[in-house]
C-alpha cells in the first residue's frame, strides 16, 4: 500500500499508458498491419503526436505565462529543418546507411534533441527583445518574428525556397535523411509516441514546480509576482525559450513523418494544419493552462481537419459549405469564435484531468463554485 | 539611543514629478526594527506614490531609499524585494487563479533553491524543498486562520479574507520591512479589529518594521507608535499620534479635503 499520494499518481498513470499502449499494440496486430493501419492510422498517430507537443508547448507561454505568441510554428520550423539537414549530414558523412540500426537511432535522437536546443536558443533570441512588450504589441512582433524565421530558412543556399526536396540539398527526404516512408512510420511509431510522453512529462514537471507557480503568478498579476520577489523578465524568457524546445522537437517529429520539408508549411497564412492560429485555436479549445486540455484539443481539432478534407459526408452538404470546408481557416476561426462565445475558458479551463483526483476534484470545484456564489451575494448585500 | 542605530528605512530626499506633476517631494523617513509608523494624508496625497517608490516600481526622480544603509536606487522591483522590502496593495491584487496556498508558495519562489534539473527529475532535495515550503505556508496562513481554505481558489474568498491572503503572502518574502498600503480598506469594525490583531501578532512574532497607510484616523491613532503626515506630496508633520491629532496643519489638511 502505498501512502504518498503524489507517487500513487505517478504508479496510477503509469499503469494507464502502459495498458494503453498494450492495447495499441494487440490493436496493431489484429489490423495486421493493412492497408487503413499503414495508410490512415499510423500518419494521423505521427499527425497527433506532434500537434499534441505543439498545442502543449503554446499552452506554456499562451496559458501559463499569458503571453499570447503568434509565432510558435516559426520555432517548429527552425526544429524540422534543423533535424532535417542534421540527418541529412550524417547520412553523407556515413553515420548510417539505412534507416534501422543503432546508428540510425542515435542519429534519430540527436536530431531530435538538436532540433529543440536550436529552436530554444532562437526562442531565447526572439523572446529577449519580444518579452518587453505585452499584449498586442507582444502578439504582432512575435508574428513578425515568425515569418521572419521562415524567410530566412527561404533564404539559406543549403535549405532553399522549394524546400528540402528540390533545394539544392537536392535529396528527397523520404529517400534520405530522416524522412520516413509508409513501412518506417510504422516501424517507428513507437518514437513518435515516446517523444510525445517524455515531453509532456517535462512539461508537467515544469508547471508542477516552482516554475509552474511563478509564471502563473506574473500570468495573474505582473506587478504583484515582481512585488514577490519573482524576477519576472528571467521566468518569461526562459518559459519562452523552454516552450520553444517543444515547438523544435514537434518540429523535429513533422520532419520524420513527412517526405518532403517546405517553409510554405509553417508560414503564417497557410491554410493547412500546420499555422500559428491553428496552434493557438487548439491552446484556447482545450483550455488556457491545462496540458490535458491542450491534448485533448490537438486530437479533436486533427479529427476536424482530417474530417473537413476527407470525410465522405462533406460530398453530402451543400456546395456553399463545400466551398467553405475549402477554406479551413475560416472553419477555425469559426470554432474559436464559437468557443470563445460559448465556453470562454475553453472546454477544461484551467483544470487537468487527473486520474487519481477525477472525483475529489468535481468535488472541490463544487465548493468553489459555491464559495463564489456566497461570495457575489455578500458583495451584492454590502454594495 | 535610537539615533544610533541604523533603521530599516531611510528615505533621503525622495521625490518624483510626472510631467509637469510634483507628486512627492523631500519625503523623509526612518523606520527601526519593530516600530510601526502610520503615513496619512488625504486623498491624492501620494501615499501609494511614496510605496511604489520604495518597491521600485517608479523610479524617483531626486533622492534615495536605503534598506539597512544599502542604497536600493535604481534596482528592480524583485531586487527590493530580495533585498528585504514586501508590500500590499491598495486594490488587491492576488493571483487570483491560484489557490491560497500557491499565492503564499509563489512568493517563496526567490528562496527556493532547486533548478531544472531537480524538478525535471523529482530529486528528495525537491520533495524535500517542496514539503517543507507547503508547512511554512501553511504556517503563515494559520497566523490569519486560512489554513482550511488553503485549496480555495483566491478569487473566490471573502473581500476580508483577501486583504489577509495578501499580508500573508507578503510575509512570505521573509522581509525586514513590510508596506500596507490601507489594509483596512472596505472592511467592516468586526474585520478591521481581527486585522488589528493580526498586525500586531506579525510585529510581535517577526520583529520587523511595519509602514501603514490608513485613512482610518482612529485605527492609526491606536496602533501606530509615530506617525508621518503628507498633503499634496509633501510632509506637513510628523511626530506621535497625540502630537499629530493637535497639530492644526493636519487638522486643516483633512478639514479641507
Ligand atoms: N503613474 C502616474 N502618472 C501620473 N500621475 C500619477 C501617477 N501615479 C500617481 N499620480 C498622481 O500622484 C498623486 C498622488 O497619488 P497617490 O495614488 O500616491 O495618492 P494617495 O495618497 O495614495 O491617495 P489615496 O488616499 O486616494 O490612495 C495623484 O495626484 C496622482 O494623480
Ligand atoms: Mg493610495
Amino acid at each position: 500500500m502505498i501512502k504518498n499520494r503524489t507517487a500513487q499518481g505517478y504508479l496510477l498513470n503509469t499503469v494507464v499508458i502502459a495498458v494503453l499502449l498494450i492495447g495499441f499494440a494487440f490493436f496493431k496486430g489484429a489490423l495486421g498491419g493493412g492497408g487503413e493501419f499503414k495508410l490512415i492510422i499510423v500518419p494521423s498517430i505521427w499527425q497527433c503526436c506532434y500537434l499534441i507537443i505543439l498545442a502543449a508547448s503554446l499552452n506554456l507561454s499562451l496559458g501559463f505565462l499569458g503571453q499570447l505568441s503568434l509565432g510558435h510554428c516559426g520555432f517548429m520550423a527552425v526544429g524540422a529543418y534543423a533535424a532535417a539537414l542534421l540527418s541529412l549530414a550524417a547520412e553523407r558523412a556515413g553515420v548510417f546507411e539505412d534507416k534501422s540500426g543503432t546508428a540510425f537511432l542515435l542519429v534519430l535522437a540527436g536530431c531530435i534533441i538538436a532540433a529543440g536546443i536550436l529552436a530554444a536558443i532562437v526562442g531565447l533570441l526572439v523572446g529577449i527583445p519580444a518579452l518587453r512588450l505585452k499584449g498586442d504589441y507582444l502578439a504582432i512582433i512575435t508574428l513578425g518574428f515568425g515569418m521572419i524565421i521562415v524567410n530566412i530558412i527561404n533564404n539559406l543556399p543549403f535549405a532553399g525556397q522549394e524546400g528540402l526536396a528540390l533545394g539544392s540539398a537536392s535529396a528527397s527526404l523520404y529517400k534520405n535523411g530522416l524522412g520516413f516512408g509508409t513501412a518506417l512510420k510504422v516501424t517507428y511509431i513507437w518514437v513518435a509516441i515516446a517523444v510525445t510522453l517524455v515531453c509532456l512529462v517535462m512539461m508537467f514537471m515544469f508547471v508542477r514546480s516552482k516554475y509552474g507557480r511563478a509564471i502563473r503568478a506574473i500570468r495573474d498579476d505582473e506587478i504583484a509576482a515582481s512585488a514577490s520577489g519573482i524576477n519576472t523578465s528571467y521566468y518569461k524568457t526562459f518559459t519562452f525559450a523552454y516552450s520553444a524546445f517543444f515547438a523544435g522537437v514537434a518540429g523535429a517529429l513533422y520532419a520524420c513523418a513527412n517526405a518532403t520539408l517546405s517553409t510554405s508549411s509553417f508560414a503564417f497564412a497557410n491554410g493547412g494544419i500546420l499555422n500559428s492560429t491553428f496552434v493557438v485555436v487548439m491552446v484556447v479549445l482545450g483550455g488556457m493552462g491545462s496540458l490535458t486540455g491542450s491534448i485533448v484539443a490537438a486530437v479533436i481539432m486533427f479529427l476536424v481537419n482530417y474530417q473537413i478534407k476527407n470525410g465522405v459526408w462533406v460530398q453530402h452538404l451543400p456546395a456553399w459549405l463545400q466551398n467553405i470546408f475549402s477554406f479551413p481557416m475560416l472553419v477555425y476561426a469559426v470554432i474559436l469564435i464559437i468557443v470563445i462565445m460559448f465556453r470562454p475558458k475553453g472546454i477544461f479551463g484551467s483544470y487537468e484531468l487527473s486520474l487519481r483526483n477525477f472525483f475529489s476534484d468535481i468535488k472541490l470545484q463544487r465548493q468553489n463554485r459555491l464559495a463564489q456564489k456566497l461570495e457575489s451575494k455578500e458583495a451584492l448585500r454590502n454594495g | 539611543m535610537a539615533e544610533e542605530r541604523i533603521p530599516v528605512l531611510e528615505t533621503r530626499k525622495l521625490g518624483i514629478t510626472f510631467g509637469g506633476l510634483v507628486a512627492v517631494s523631500d519625503f523623509n523617513i526612518k523606520v527601526f526594527r519593530g516600530e510601526l509608523v502610520g503615513l496619512i494624508g488625504p486623498n491624492g496625497a501620494g501615499k501609494t506614490t511614496v510605496f511604489n517608490m520604495l518597491t521600485g516600481v517608479y523610479k524617483p526622480t531626486e533622492g534615495s531609499v536605503l534598506l539597512e544603509g544599502e542604497v536600493l536606487n535604481g534596482k528592480k522591483t524583485h531586487q527590493f524585494v530580495a533585498a528585504g522590502i514586501a508590500r500590499t496593495f491598495q486594490n488587491i491584487r492576488l493571483f487570483k487563479q491560484m489557490t491560497v496556498l500557491e499565492n503564499v508558495l509563489a512568493a517563496f519562489t526567490k528562496d527556493i533553491k532547486y533548478g531544472m534539473i531537480e524538478t525535471l527529475f523529482r530529486t528528495p532535495k525537491f520533495w524535500k524543498t517542496e514539503k517543507e515550503l507547503k508547512e511554512k505556508a501553511l504556517d503563515l496562513l494559520s497566523i490569519f486562520h486560512l489554513e482550511d481554505k488553503a485549496e480555495y481558489v483566491a478569487a473566490n474568498l471573502p473581500y476580508g479574507q483577501q486583504r489577509k491572503l495578501e499580508i500573508a503572502r507578503a510575509l512570505a518574502t521573509d522581509m525586514k520591512l513590510l508596506l500596507l498600503d490601507e489594509p483596512a480598506a472596505g472592511m467592516n469594525p468586526t474585520e478591521t479589529t481581527e486585522l488589528l490583531e493580526c498586525i500586531n501578532a506579525i510585529r510581535n512574532r517577526f520583529g520587523i518594521a511595519i509602514l501603514l497607510i490608513e485613512h482610518d484616523m482612529s485605527l492609526v491613532m491606536n496602533i501606530c507608535e509615530r506617525i508621518q503626515v503628507i498633503d499634496y506630496g509633501i510632509t506637513i508633520a510628523e511626530g506621535l499620534p497625540e502630537e499629530i491629532a493637535k497639530n492644526p496643519k493636519v487638522i486643516a489638511a483633512y478639514l479641507g479635503q
